[in-house]
């Protein structure tokens, strides 16, 4: 695999600038007649490299949390310094530029684009960068091979199985070569050989120095990353690093393969 | 996003679903070729008008010899003896605004030629007749000013006559019978086709001198009609003026009391007709826009059912960094796309059915560049304006919410 980040001053200095720095977040819903409060104030710091598995229950504030990480919610109060910025008082537009060059998602779902093939599902969010046509294909080659998917560049979603496509989203998510990766339950739709392959291309990734954020409620999943963060009511209930650490290549050698 | 890539990814999503996407443009298809058409229709028969106007002669005036109240009775145009020559000659002399004038008495009578015969109207007049209505000869000559003064029988046919009468035969020199009269063909007019206002066939009459017609066809010493021509199109009104107050003078009528004539103006006539057809142009027009309408609304509701369909789609795009404009400008340009290429067509589906109006139900129908074109720019206009809404639908989904969408 290729190198993936850009050399970022402020990335290479670990010690200098977190990727992540929430203080006291809060949000609320107002859902008409009722309130609801999904954080009740959360102070969390992510430093570059990290892997972080985020877990909760439904209705612990975790989704919140990573909507709001993801720049696709801003949040009732609290400040949310994205590389030492400021994200929390952006304009939705200022919000789609960050959302589009700093941060790759990764869905449950996959949600790829139907009908439009892996390599064009790959270059989506070149689209909205301002990149030349020659040079968005190119990215999105090197993205896909990245992934191991360079053969399957002209398939379409539905050509693909569960862990293709995961790698296409994955693809996708490092395209613009972002600093920061979300992992929404990834491998909620996959069998467990295919989440343990997703999490090897994860920690391969974080081995060359993405930060990863992944949301999941599996404890298996959390295992292969580096810290856990464990919301209940809203609040950061632990934030721990994982003792011992599963390596995804390690699992994979004796786990037994399913036939196609 | 740019402009290219949107436009790409527009017409493939506009080819995904061919059927729909086919049968929305229909409604543009439909709208834009019928306002066309429509229009074309009501251009054709304005142009049409404007000819059959410019036919009747230049800046022309008739002046009739109006109707009489006989105890009640009220009798119709042509029914006093009033109208003479002598009032001609006044007109002529006292009228400032009119630059020609001729008599006209007129009759209907049998026409025989050899053994063919044909019922026609005879007008008897002098030469300026033709000059003022700017009436060409297609063979022969007009009869002059020196056959008139003497009583000749000497006559121009028009060419539905010569037509029934003649077919095949010359009929210069040829003598026809008028009321048991021999009359020489001197002229054939060339054909003029049916009159403004009247529709009545005008190449269907025998010209003969107004002298002869009056002394030897019917014995009236009055008149039936003047044709007059004012100096300019503008003078006619002062013309028309000019000559009713002449002649109510003449024929001492007093204040209050009918003119016992009529003074016919052609511009009138031509602005009354202009406004008929402008009328039923903006009709027609306005009919046609309906169904443009209802194709733009057909639009919009496809925009919507297509942003209610990718609702995930646009999570996607959203969450990877689309903005609203990105979002808005995507499915606007496929609202403009749908409406453009229905427009495209239906503009040669409009000159098609403008073709076939015109050749099989021989229609006048003129499609201008100028009606196209404004078309053209209608159609645009509503792929903006009807995907507009849709569009900005789309622009505002929350992509969190959009992403949950099943």
């Amino acid at each position: 695999m290729a190198t993936l980040q850009a050399p970022d001053p402020l990335a290479r200095d670990a010690q200098a600038q977190p990727v992540i720095r929430v203080e006291d977040l809060h949000k609320y819903y107002d859902l008409g007649e009722t309130k609801v409060h999904a954080l009740r104030g959360v102070t969390v710091q992510i430093m570059p490299g990290e892997f972080v598995a985020i877990m909760g229950a439904s209705g612990s504030g975790k989704s919140t949390f990573m909507n709001l990480l993801g720049c696709l919610d801003k949040p009732t109060s609290g400040r949310y310094f994205l590389n030492g910025e400021d994200v929390s008082g952006l304009t939705k537009h200022e919000l789609a530029r960050i959302r589009n060059q700093r941060i790759g998602f990764v869905f449950q779902g996959f949600n790829l684009l139907a009908r439009t093939t892996a390599l064009e599902n790959t270059e989506l969010p070149t689209l909205y960068a301002k990149i030349g046509r020659t040079e968005r294909e190119r990215r999105a080659k090197e993205a896909l091979a990245m992934v191991g998917l360079a053969n399957r560049e002209d398939h379409f979603p539905s050509q693909l199985s569960g862990g293709q496509q995961q790698r296409v989203a994955i693809a996708r998510a490092l395209v613009n070569k972002p600093s920061l990766l979300l992992a929404d339950e990834p491998t909620g739709n996959l069998d467990s050989r295919t989440s343990v392959e997703v999490m090897d291309i994860f920690q391969k990734l974080n081995d060359q120095g993405l930060t990863i954020i992944l949301v999941t409620h599996e404890h298996d999943v959390a295992q292969f990353a580096k810290r856990q963060i464990v919301f209940r009511d809203g609040l950061v209930k632990f934030d721990e690093p994982i003792k011992e650490r599963e390596l995804a290549s390690k699992v994979l050698e004796w786990m037994p393969k399913l036939e196609d | 996003m740019d402009f290219m890539s949107t436009l790409r990814l527009a017409l493939r999503a506009l080819a995904r679903n061919k059927m729909r996407s086919g049968l929305t443009m229909l409604g543009i298809i439909i709208g834009v070729g019928a306002v066309i058409a429509m229009v074309g229709i009501g251009q054709g028969s304005a142009q049409q008008i404007q000819q059959q106007i410019a036919n009747m002669g230049s800046n022309l005036l008739m002046v009739m010899s109006g109707s009489v109240n006989r105890g009640g009775l009220r009798m119709g145009f042509g029914a006093t003896k009033t109208l003479v020559y002598e009032d001609m000659q006044a007109v002529l002399r006292e009228c400032p605004s009119v630059a020609a004038a001729a008599p006209g008495v007129m009759t209907s009578s049998q026409v025989v030629f050899g053994a063919d015969n044909w019922a026609t109207r005879i007008i008897g007049t002098e030469p300026q007749y033709f000059e003022i209505r700017s009436w060409p000869l297609q063979s022969g000559v007009y009869f002059d000013q020196e056959q008139v003064v003497q009583n000749m029988n000497v006559a121009v046919i028009g060419e539905t006559v010569r037509k029934n009468l003649f077919g095949a035969t010359d009929p210069l020199g040829q003598t026809i019978r008028i009321k048991n009269q021999p009359f020489t063909v001197v002229g054939v007019l060339q054909p003029k086709g049916a009159s403004a206002g009247m529709g009545d066939d005008q190449d269907d009459q025998v010209f003969v001198p107004y002298t002869t017609h009056q002394k030897k066809l019917t014995g009236e010493t009055w008149l039936r009609f003047l044709v007059v021509s004012a100096v300019s199109l503008q003078s006619s009104t002062s013309a028309q003026r000019e000559i009713e107050g002449l002649l109510r003078e003449r024929h001492r009528i007093r204040q209050g009391q009918d003119d016992d004539f009529f003074v016919r103006n052609m511009k009138d006539i031509a602005d009354q007709q202009a406004q008929v057809s402008e009328v039923m142009t903006t009709l027609l027009a306005s009919i046609a826009s309906v169904s443009l309408l209802v194709g733009g609304i057909g639009i919009m509701n496809i925009m919507l059912v297509s942003v209610t369909e990718r609702t995930r789609e646009i999570g996607i795009r959203i969450a990877l960094g689309a903005t609203e404009e990105d979002v808005q400008r995507q499915f606007l340009i496929e609202a403009f796309v749908l409406s453009v290429i229905g427009g495209a067509i239906g503009i040669l589906f409009g000159l098609g059915a403008s073709w076939l109006i015109s050749t099989r139900f021989n229609w006048p129908v003129l499609v201008s560049p100028t009606s196209i074109l404004v078309a053209a720019l209608f159609s645009m206009a509503i792929g903006i304006f009807f995907g507009y809404y849709p569009a900005r639908k789309a622009s505002r989904l929350d992509p969190i919410e959009a992403l949950r969408y099943e």
